[in-house]
């Protein structure tokens, strides 16, 4: 294994190193406190307690109320959750969802599934940035549409969608708002009375908190029925013995994440906009993707013509650098990522796409050492591609 | 993911770079699907490869096939390199990934049609050679069924 001193990780996305405050808050809740804090003993009391300030602190961060956040196994648990239980609870009232091409798969999967069981999904186009349009939106809605669920951001390309107009557009028209704010919550404001969300997923472990702790919040009043049937826990919406340390984890992460949001984003943006630009002018026939302004903070994504994607993050690799791409290779099929097809990029520079993805402890040395191992290794597969060679000898008539 | 072997060729690829001239040159694979070799050929008087070289854009293992295959096809004569199978590539790299066993049918690939051409320029028939496919697609699939 490479030494991990040198490591240079940029793929936030995937998943955050936990914060070391964020173990700490963690730690009594394995040997010490560990009850089951559904018990009735008083030494229970402790963890409940526990469970309930995590509950707080989560929805603080998204200005809704404790009793509105439901803890999950995760964001896709979340998504499931909502999508299912929605079209259940909703049935009567019509089967047509409104989606886009560019949401997880947790969503989109979720969104097939449903249409097996005769719901029909509308899948909104995205321009070249990523952005829905507010006017499709509007149009896709019909009688029976029962839910409205776009992405707050994209995992790949950072797009920020406009969430706001989307609350505005949805209250309108009296449909239910879901936002899978997965790579967005905790990273950029996200506020769900002025933006009229209805729903929101959340994961623990993109924020500095642990894997396998989510949230799902419900606005007050919306129809949700149980997902996990077997207890009362979570207003007996969703069984099972609550992960104590993992939501004592994900309280502190969101907690942390609020106070540092301010220095976090500027420190971030400032970071990928120095990165992006050195890119864009150092290495040739490259392109951005994703918004510019409207971005994470965290987020580039680039594609570079001629090379693949897999082989990329391999030489990275071997310098110690850890980042992800959307090539067909990564995703384990014959297509490259569908978010990449739906901004219009054609296969083949598709498969060419690398994800960088910062946190608040990226430097900009550790970002000047990445560009300029990414130069080299850019110029070498080139060498080697007879796309490239291709393009060379046509430029060159 | 990778055997040594495989990270060995890929780091380190022999044979990389084009040939002026060549007796015969093919290209297979489509970008599409995220793959395209090209193999150069110099075959001398006596049907012998004298020399090889590769471009290809691609994964890990596709560019490791393609190293692979070269050295397996270096210094033999036609026929030999003929006999050169995507199976035979893998087991000298010790395997690969199931998702990557395209890769090596690429490399067998590359290697007939460049050979194809060398027939057609030539205008000799070599026994046991088909045209190359131009759809890597229909064969990948054909392969994992």
């Amino acid at each position: 294994m490479e030494d991990t001193k040198k490591l240079i990780y940029l793929d936030n996305a995937a998943t955050t190193q936990v914060d070391p405050e964020v173990f700490e808050a963690m730690k009594p809740y394995f040997c010490e406190l560990y009850a089951n804090p559904s018990s009735v003993y008083s030494f229970a009391g402790k963890a409940a307690k526990a469970v309930e300030g995590a509950r707080e602190q989560i929805a603080h961060l998204i200005n809704a109320k404790a009793r509105e956040i439901y803890f999950t196994g995760g964001g896709s648990e979340s998504d499931n959750w909502t999508l299912k239980s929605v079209a259940e609870q909703y049935a009567k009232k019509g089967k047509h969802i409104i989606t886009s091409k560019i949401e997880h798969h947790a969503i989109l999967h979720t969104a097939e599934y449903l249409e097996k069981q005769g719901y029909e999904v509308t899948y909104l186009d995205v321009d070249e940035n990523g952005k829905i349009s507010l006017e499709e939106l509007e149009a896709a809605i019909r009688p029976d549409t029962i839910l409205i669920s776009i992405m707050a951001a994209n995992n790949e390309i950072g797009t920020i969608q406009p969430l706001e107009e989307i609350g505005r557009i949805a209250k309108a028209h009296d449909v239910l708002f879901h936002t899978d704010a997965v790579q967005a919550f905790g990273h950029i404001p996200i506020d769900v009375e002025r933006m009229n969300i209805d729903l929101l997923s959340a994961s623990g472990h993109k924020i500095h908190g642990p894997k396998g702790i989510g949230i799902l919040y419900v606005r007050k009043g919306v129809k949700i029925s149980s997902f996990i049937h077997g207890g009362a826990q979570e207003r007996k919406r969703r069984a099972g013995t609550h992960n104590v340390p993992g939501i004592v984890g994900m309280g502190k992460a969101a907690s942390l994440a609020e106070e540092r949001m301010g220095k976090t984003m500027a420190q971030e943006t400032e970071l990928r906009d120095y990165t992006i630009h050195r890119i864009e002018t150092e290495i040739p026939y490259c392109r951005l993707n994703g918004d510019r302004t409207d971005r994470l903070p965290n987020n580039m994504n680039f594609c570079f013509r001629f090379v693949e994607g897999e082989s990329l993050l391999i030489m990275l690799d071997s310098k110690g650098i850890c980042a992800s791409s959307g090539s067909a290779c990564t995703s384990g099929s014959l297509d490259p990522s569908h978010v990449l097809l739906a901004i219009g990029l054609p296969h083949e520079i598709a498969h060419g796409s690398l994800r960088m993805t910062i946190s608040e402890s990226t430097t900009k040395e550790e970002l000047d050492e990445t560009v300029d191992h990414l130069k080299g290794i850019i110029e070498r597969l080139r060498s080697m591609s007879p796309l490239y060679e291709d393009f060379i000898k046509k430029q060159a008539k | 993911m990778y055997s040594e072997k495989v990270m060995d060729h890929f780091s380190n690829p022999r044979n990389v770079g084009e040939i002026e001239n060549p007796s015969g040159v093919g290209t297979v694979g489509n970008a599409k699907c995220g793959d395209i070799m090209r193999m150069y050929l110099d075959v001398d008087e006596n049907q012998v490869i004298r020399d090889v070289k590769f471009k290809t854009f691609g994964c890990g293992a596709a560019i490791a096939t393609s190293s692979m295959a070269t050295e397996m096809v270096k210094g033999k004569t036609i026929q030999q390199a003929l006999e050169v199978t995507n199976k035979a590539v893998m087991d000298a790299l010790d395997g690969l990934p199931p998702v990557k066993v395209h890769c090596s049918l690429l490399a067998e690939q590359a290697i007939h049609a460049a050979l194809w051409d060398y027939a057609q320029k030539n205008n000799i028939e070599i026994e046991g050679l088909e045209p190359p496919v131009n759809d890597i697609e229909e064969i990948v699939d054909d392969e994992e069924d």
